[in-house]
């Protein structure tokens, strides 16, 4: 009876850290790719786009192994906040931290928030870029000789729209927050019981949140502000 | 000092409760927040009215009987204290305080601020003990364990099983109780026989007698009067992790509070 097990409260947290830590990875490495649309030139991103699309079925693979991570994170994440709000039926008519110790704060208390937020987010994002506009439609560009698809040209023309630029800003605040907690929740949730590693990992979470939050947000900030002007 | 308390009246399990509102006037700040309770309840018997039902025993911080969320906090403002060894000097005059009882679906309130924590004992009896054998009282240092070894499992064992660490968790989650009675034996050699099977069947009965799952916030760090640390909670993890591999909990989630 191994579900007895798989339905625990740290089981289930431990689904939660990993799909969580192997989300982070994944979102690490889009934005080591997404940092060539920095560069005023669009060749090496489209050529790092190109690359992605030349892996075949490797990147299907990878594209599946991705979906299922993030629904195993998100029906993980509702089943626990269901079971959470059942644990409390009537609810306090005050409430505050008692600050210290506590890690209450805007990150941890709204974790489904952010969630949601951020899933909504990604529907609107993989619509926008994987199935946007593409060679067909005329959104082609010439690399060594080579036809491809001018993403590039794309990305430089949705952030024109200051509405979209907004959107991923908030987003990407979003997702910030979601990491300050996220990240040094999942080592606590896979039982770290080094005490000097908990108080660095708690700080960590904070660096690594705010650098991955500034690093995509900067991305249509900067492509917006570039093509007005005022930053050339 | 003159106060309004605004208190939590429930008959019982089944009835609906509501908030009462009532005068504290001429209270000494050298009274214990229980003594004020005690003083206005003496005043509402004169007055014909039901006393203020709550919980409380030894009145030294140390039973885990008394416990109530004073404005919006397990045991009030203080930390590291008990309801009994609050003092009314931490409130100022004209303050309104609103009283509740401790909330959550595994702490059926019995009446007004107390509630019913037969849960705790259920998660002691599940797996919260040691075999031992009978007879002598065995030789001091006989099993040498190391000062820091003994620390920790003392650091753990501080828990009074007040519940005031499922009152604060957002989530009403009794993790940090459970991890304390899990980590203070695991530490022990004493505690290794059982290690496997006491967290997995402690961690089943949590879960079976509905708190809810712990999102590592830490509220009930900072609510626990004696500061038990949510490192314990990692350590029930990790017991729990290489655990879950050799041993099968004897119930389910969904089979619910005895
Ligand atoms: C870019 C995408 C995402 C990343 C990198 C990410 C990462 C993480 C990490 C590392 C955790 C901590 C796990 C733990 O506490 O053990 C976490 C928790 C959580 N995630 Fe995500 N997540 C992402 C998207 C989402 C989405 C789309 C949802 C949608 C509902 C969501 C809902 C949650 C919730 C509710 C928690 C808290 C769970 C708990 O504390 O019990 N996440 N996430
Ligand atoms: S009455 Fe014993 S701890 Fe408060």
């Amino acid at each position: 009876m191994l579900s007895r097990i798989l339905c625990s409260s740290v089981f289930q947290k431990v689904i939660m850290a990993v799909t969580g830590l192997s989300l982070i990875i994944f979102v690490i490495t889009h934005l080591s790719g997404n940092i060539t649309l920095y560069f005023p030139d669009g060749t090496p991103f489209n050529k790092y786009a190109d690359f992605l699309a030349s892996l075949g079925w490797l990147l299907y693979a990878a594209e599946i192994g991705l979906v299922a991570t993030f629904l195993l994170h998100i029906a993980t994440a509702i089943q626990l906040k269901m079971s959470n709000s059942k644990a409390r039926p009537v609810g306090y008519k005050v409430y505050q931290s008692k600050g210290g110790p506590s890690k209450a704060n805007l990150s941890s208390r709204f974790m489904i928030v952010s969630g949601i937020a951020l899933l909504g987010f990604l529907v609107l994002h993989i619509w926008q870029f994987k199935y946007g506009p593409g060679i067909e439609q005329g959104y082609v560009v010439d690399i060594d000789g080579k036809q491809v698809r001018d993403l590039h040209r794309l990305v430089i023309e949705t952030f024109q729209n200051p509405l979209y630029v907004a959107i991923y800003v908030i987003s990407m605040v979003l997702l910030g927050f979601h990491l300050r907690h996220g990240f040094w929740s999942a080592f606590q949730s896979l039982g770290m019981r080094n005490p000097a590693l908990h108080s660095a990992l708690y700080k960590l979470a904070f660096v690594l949140a705010v650098l991955i939050s500034l690093g995509f947000l900067g991305i249509p900030v900067w492509i917006y502000l570039n093509s007005t002007g005022v930053a050339s | 000092m003159n106060l309004t308390l605004q208190v939590w009246r429930q008959e019982n399990a089944t009835k609906e409760g509501r908030f009462v509102t009532y005068k504290a006037d001429d209270i000494s700040p050298d009274m214990s927040f229980l003594e004020m309770l005690d003083l206005v309840n003496e005043r509402l018997i004169k007055a014909g009215e039901r006393p203020i039902e709550f919980e409380s025993d030894c009145r030294e911080g140390i039973c885990g009987s008394c416990g109530c969320v004073i404005n919006g906090q397990a045991h009030g403002p203080l930390r590291g204290v008990t309801t009994c060894q609050l003092h009314m000097r931490s409130f100022k005059d004209g303050d309104t305080i609103v009283i509740e009882p401790f909330r959550a679906k595994a702490f059926p309130i019995i009446k007004d601020l107390v509630v019913d924590r037969g849960s705790f004992d259920r998660i002691i009896q599940s797996g919260g003990y040691v075999t031992v054998k009978t007879g002598p009282q065995p030789d001091g240092n006989a099993t040498p364990i190391g000062k820091d070894v003994a620390d920790k499992a003392m650091d753990a064992a501080a828990c009074i099983g007040c519940g005031a660490c499922v009152a604060a968790c957002p989530n009403a989650s009794a993790a940090l109780f459970t991890s304390a009675k899990v980590a203070h034996m695991s530490y022990l050699p004493q505690g290794q026989v059982e290690a496997h099977k006491r967290v997995v069947n402690m961690i089943a009965r949590h879960d079976a007698e509905g708190f809810g799952n712990c999102t590592n916030i830490g509220e009930c760090h900072a609510a626990c009067p004696k500061e038990i640390s949510i490192q314990h909670i990692a350590i029930m993890k990790k017991e729990y992790i290489c655990a879950a591999a050799n041993y099968e909990p004897e119930i389910q989630r969904s089979e619910g509070a005895i």
